[in-house]
């Protein structure tokens, strides 16, 4: 029984795995040339779990950012994560450290497979759900470690791997374009980013940029609901 | 520039603030979920953090230098990938391949 739950589960995630081992081994990569061992990059994979997270805090990292910076940042980033669990309250019937567990593995992918896959007659949802989630955090942590490692050995030039964040967030912003196809937001943080980064501040440009966004978004839409002809 | 206790501290704060964002909905804000604000920074803030971001990982170089040109041309390549096919892994390893490639045979140089 086992056996066969294991052959379902890897089946539904294969696609996750050609996603997560390459996508890890890129920040491995990228992780390594900071200099550490090759251990912390496994350690960001099983702690963290978080992709676009990960990414950025290797340019945290090589920036020396502060931690309260880096606190806001993540939080922000992974927003997303917040209005996934919503959607997930009713179907998860897990407790204790099971409950602990698909909480905190809770990654896009996941999300998607754990909304759209079903457990195959006879067997427990949780059981079910917990394993999707171990194997997802399995291929991202062989990609991350596998990536770190090979990153210390390799001695062809990796110049310009660095490239796979900028690519990243680039593509995450089509995405969020897809969902909203409103320009406002993406022309706003354009706009702010650049104007803080060139003449308030290179160092804590993120932090500022954030500020003046969440104002500015409130304010819009403060002067949206501002109808002077409603009755 | 290696600082372990420093990587550790980060680690813990980025383990925290990830669990965070995960936990929330399941024990206090399915109860405010549905509200008017909530839903319009839900839907707003998650753009303007991806452009933030992509700007803050061009930070340290000179925006309007040709030494810039490479990056210019790597989301392009990026963006022509994600409309033309639309998978993510594709998108980012081919635009940073691009880059690479400009960069170490020193296209626009």
């Amino acid at each position: 029984m086992a056996t066969s739950l294991n052959q379902t589960v890897f089946k539904a995630t294969v696609p996750v795995m050609f996603g997560y081992i390459p996508l890890g081994m890129a920040f491995g990569v990228l992780f390594s040339e900071l200099g550490y061992h090759w251990a912390f990059a496994s350690a960001m994979g099983i702690f963290i779990f978080a992709g676009a997270a990960q990414f950025l805090a290797v340019g945290l990292l090589a920036n020396q950012a502060g931690l309260l910076e880096i606190f806001i940042t993540t939080f922000l980033l992974n927003s997303r994560h917040v209005f996934y669990g919503i959607s997930l309250i009713s179907s998860m019937k897990a407790k204790g450290w099971r409950r602990f567990y698909l909480i905190f593995g809770l990654t896009d992918e996941t999300f998607s497979l754990l909304t759209s896959t079903q457990p195959p007659e006879g067997v427990d949802r949780t059981d079910y759900q917990l394993r999707v989630t171990f194997f997802n955090q399995s291929y991202w942590v062989i990609g991350c470690t596998l990536g770190g490692w090979l990153g210390s050995q390799i001695s062809f030039s990796t110049a310009g791997i660095e490239f796979v964040l900028p690519a990243l967030f680039m593509v995450l912003a089509i995405e969020q374009f897809r969902h909203l196809r409103r320009a406002m937001p993406f022309l706003m943080a354009l706009v702010i980013g650049l104007l803080v980064l060139l003449f308030i501040s290179r160092d804590q440009m993120l932090l500022i940029s954030i500020m003046i966004s969440v104002a500015v978004l409130l304010l819009y839409r403060g002067g949206e609901r501002w109808n002077p002809y409603r009755t | 520039m290696e600082s372990v206790p420093y990587l550790i501290g980060v680690i813990a704060v980025m383990t925290a603030a990830t669990f965070l964002t995960r936990v929330l909905p399941f024990v206090v804000l399915y109860k405010v979920a549905d509200h008017p604000l909530l839903r319009y920074l839900g839907r707003f803030l998650p753009p303007v953090m991806m452009v933030l971001l992509l700007i803050y990982s061009f930070k340290n170089e000179d925006l309007f230098d040709k030494g810039f040109l490479p990056e210019l041309a790597g989301l392009f390549a990026v963006l022509v990938l994600h409309l033309s096919m639309r998978n993510a892994l594709v998108s980012i390893l081919g635009g940073t391949g691009c880059y690479m490639a400009l960069i170490q045979l020193g296209g626009f140089a």
